[in-house]
């Protein structure tokens, strides 16, 4: 026997009463937990799939679709950029290192992606098998890419035009899979990369294609930076974006400033960027949570009222625990244990609840899998939930806890 | 041994409630009589601690209760005292087994499972042990009142009115079970009453009056 067996036997009493309040804190935690655990997840996410870029040049448009479409590769891309332009930017003294993308197509809405080596790098991608992508039409694939599309290596696949699968369907070339990367939680997982080069030929018309060989053939003393095949004076190649690290913090201040003032070109910052999307968002998670909140202080209040309404019902139970030796203080302590133990199994009902939501979440919903949200974490604000679950109990307690320690045990007695 | 001298108590909004010196020895059993109002549930309060600041004296097994601080005090009734009341006041919560395991928890004295079994075996509520309080008789609800009373071998067993409620034959027998429960545990046991029934039982009594 002992406080716990009390509290326990006195919970179980009522068991109504008792379901109710810890369905009610329930609730209200897991909503918390969710969005707790989906916003540090996408916090996470964004940083890690925007490290390394301090900016995003791209065509005239909107910044935030800019950066959407370029770093988190959700949104279409704002138009195309002269590759020569972006040669001139990428020369910049500001700029220590410029990687091209050149965007348009997917596969299973898998997004194809034309670039260099130093994209995979800036993800710290490694190969799980096979090798980089290397001649016109090599790619390779994502970790997320090679499951869910079920690709292997020496597949062939044909593309599509867009970011659906029924976009136009480029059956005159063919993708092969050379390699397959390692999982790097980051949105590489969802891409397949392959050379700028592969993209122009998707589009181009065979004659374009032949005449562009020639071209180079011909004339070629000086390369683009960028794709090194290209000659450097090329009018008509195009890209889609620059992804730019600074060279020194001074960069953050000019460069944007340089590039905006070109008409055809625009430089969205992703750290800003972001920002301003989480604040938009944030206001409907504003609301969220304060639901969660109204949720958590009715349940307090119903603890509360429950405990009050039960010490009328217990004044001879306590009583006779006094006159059997029981301290005024044995008694404080139990109900403010009553108070504490059930809003600490209603807290932790709902976090368990909350984790379970987000992995069925994960395993129901392809976007969140794609995303990389997972319930299988944990966080120390965690932690503080708990404890402000316990405060919550113990101050819910607080004022039938001190009636019970002023019970006078004779008059109680006496009074029967 | 119980004993008390020159004690009287007052309630805030009363004339303070005198009270004769007399003494019990440990073993002995005795009643206390009086009409409703007497005091006699008041003189039970002080001499089972329940009720402080009190003028006089009361000593218990050779202490004075007076000198006891409230928590000491506490201590000292869950380990030496036995109350049973008018009604049974047993905890609804608990299983019988429970109510009983509870006065030794609050008394901070240990239980052993013979102890547990003996008592309700001589009351003959062992098949209850498990049972809901609210499951149970009248009469059962009285025996493991009773055991609740006596599970920690208490010196002294103060009883409140505990016939009052009941008919002829369940008093006469409530009575032979306190006496023989008293007996076995070599308890004393102060019956407070108003009961005609039980006068006959006793032979040692206390008679408080105005």
């Amino acid at each position: 026997m002992n406080i716990f067996i009390l509290v326990w036997s006195y919970l179980k009493a009522r068991p109504l009463n008792t379901a109710i309040n810890i369905v009610l804190l329930a609730l209200g935690i897991a909503v918390i937990t969710i969005l707790l655990l989906f916003k540090n997840q996408l916090d996470q996410k964004i940083t890690e799939n925007s490290k390394g870029i301090d900016l995003v040049i791209g065509a005239k448009g909107s910044p935030l679709q800019l950066i959407l479409c370029n770093i988190f590769h959700v949104d279409f891309p704002t138009g195309n950029i002269k590759l020569k332009e972006a040669d001139r930017i990428s020369k910049n003294g500001l700029i220590n290192a410029a990687i091209p993308l050149a965007l348009g197509d997917s596969y299973h809405s898998y997004r194809i992606i034309g670039t260099n080596i130093r994209f995979a790098e800036l993800y710290e991608a490694q190969l799980a098998q096979g090798i980089w992508w290397k001649n016109n039409l090599d790619v390779t694939v994502g970790a997320n890419v090679a499951v869910l599309a079920k690709l292997q290596l020496n597949d062939k696949f044909t593309s599509a035009h867009g970011l659906t699968q029924e976009g136009h369907a480029h059956n005159e070339h063919q993708y092969v899979v050379k390699g397959i990367m390692r999982k790097t939680n980051t949105v590489l997982d969802n891409l397949i990369l392959t050379n700028v080069e592969s993209i122009w030929e998707m589009h181009e018309t065979s004659t374009d294609s032949m005449a562009h060989h020639h071209h180079v053939k011909d004339s070629a003393t000086l390369f683009s930076a960028l794709v090194p095949s290209v000659a450097a004076d090329d009018s008509v190649k195009e890209i889609t974006s620059l992804l730019i690290k600074y060279r020194s913090p001074m960069a953050a201040v000019q460069l944007p400033r340089i590039v905006n003032a070109q008409s055809s070109l625009q430089a969205a910052s992703p750290a800003f960027e972001t920002a301003r999307l989480f604040s938009i968002l944030g206001v409907g998670v504003d609301v969220i949570m304060a639901f969660a909140y109204v949720l958590i202080l009715i349940s307090g209040l119903s603890i509360f009222i429950a405990l009050y309404n039960s010490l009328k019902e217990r004044r001879y139970d306590m009583a006779v625990m006094r006159s059997m030796g029981a301290s005024r203080s044995k008694l404080l302590v139990s109900i403010l244990t009553e108070g504490g133990f059930l809003t600490l199994l209603g807290c932790l009902i709902g976090l368990l609840l909350g984790h379970g939501v987000l992995m069925i979440f994960s395993a129901v919903i392809e976007q969140t899998q794609k995303a990389g949200i997972t319930g299988i974490i944990f966080y120390s604000e965690e932690w503080i939930i708990l404890g402000g679950s316990l405060l919550l109990g113990l101050l819910c307690a607080l004022i039938p806890a001190v009636q019970a320690y002023r019970t006078d045990i004779s008059s109680v007695l006496a009074g029967n | 041994m119980v004993s008390v001298s020159g004690l009287s108590y007052k309630f805030s909004a009363a004339p303070a409630i005198s009270f004769p010196d007399f003494t019990v020895k440990s073993g002995e059993h005795f009643l206390l009589l009086g009409e409703s109002g007497s005091g006699k549930t008041t003189l039970l309060a002080l001499l089972g601690g329940l009720l402080r600041n009190y003028a006089g004296s009361i000593r218990i097994n050779d202490v004075a209760l007076e000198t006891l601080s409230e928590h000491r005090l506490d201590k000292f009734r869950g380990q030496n005292i036995g109350f049973i009341f008018q009604r049974n006041h047993l905890i609804s919560a608990l299983t019988v087994e429970q109510n009983l395991m509870m006065h030794s928890y609050l008394a901070a004295l240990p239980l052993h499972a013979a102890r547990m079994e003996e008592v309700l075996r001589g009351l003959g509520i062992a098949d209850k042990r498990k049972s809901n309080i609210s499951h149970l008789s009248q009469g059962q609800a009285q025996r493991v009142a009773i055991a609740r009373a006596v599970i920690n071998k208490p010196s002294i067993i103060f009883a409140d009115e505990p016939t009052s409620a009941l008919d002829d034959r369940h008093c006469d027998s409530v009575i032979s079970l306190l006496i023989d429960v008293a007996n076995k545990n070599q308890s004393t046991l102060l019956i407070a009453t108003h009961d005609q029934r039980v006068k006959d039982r006793i032979e040692r009594k206390i008679i408080l009056t105005h």
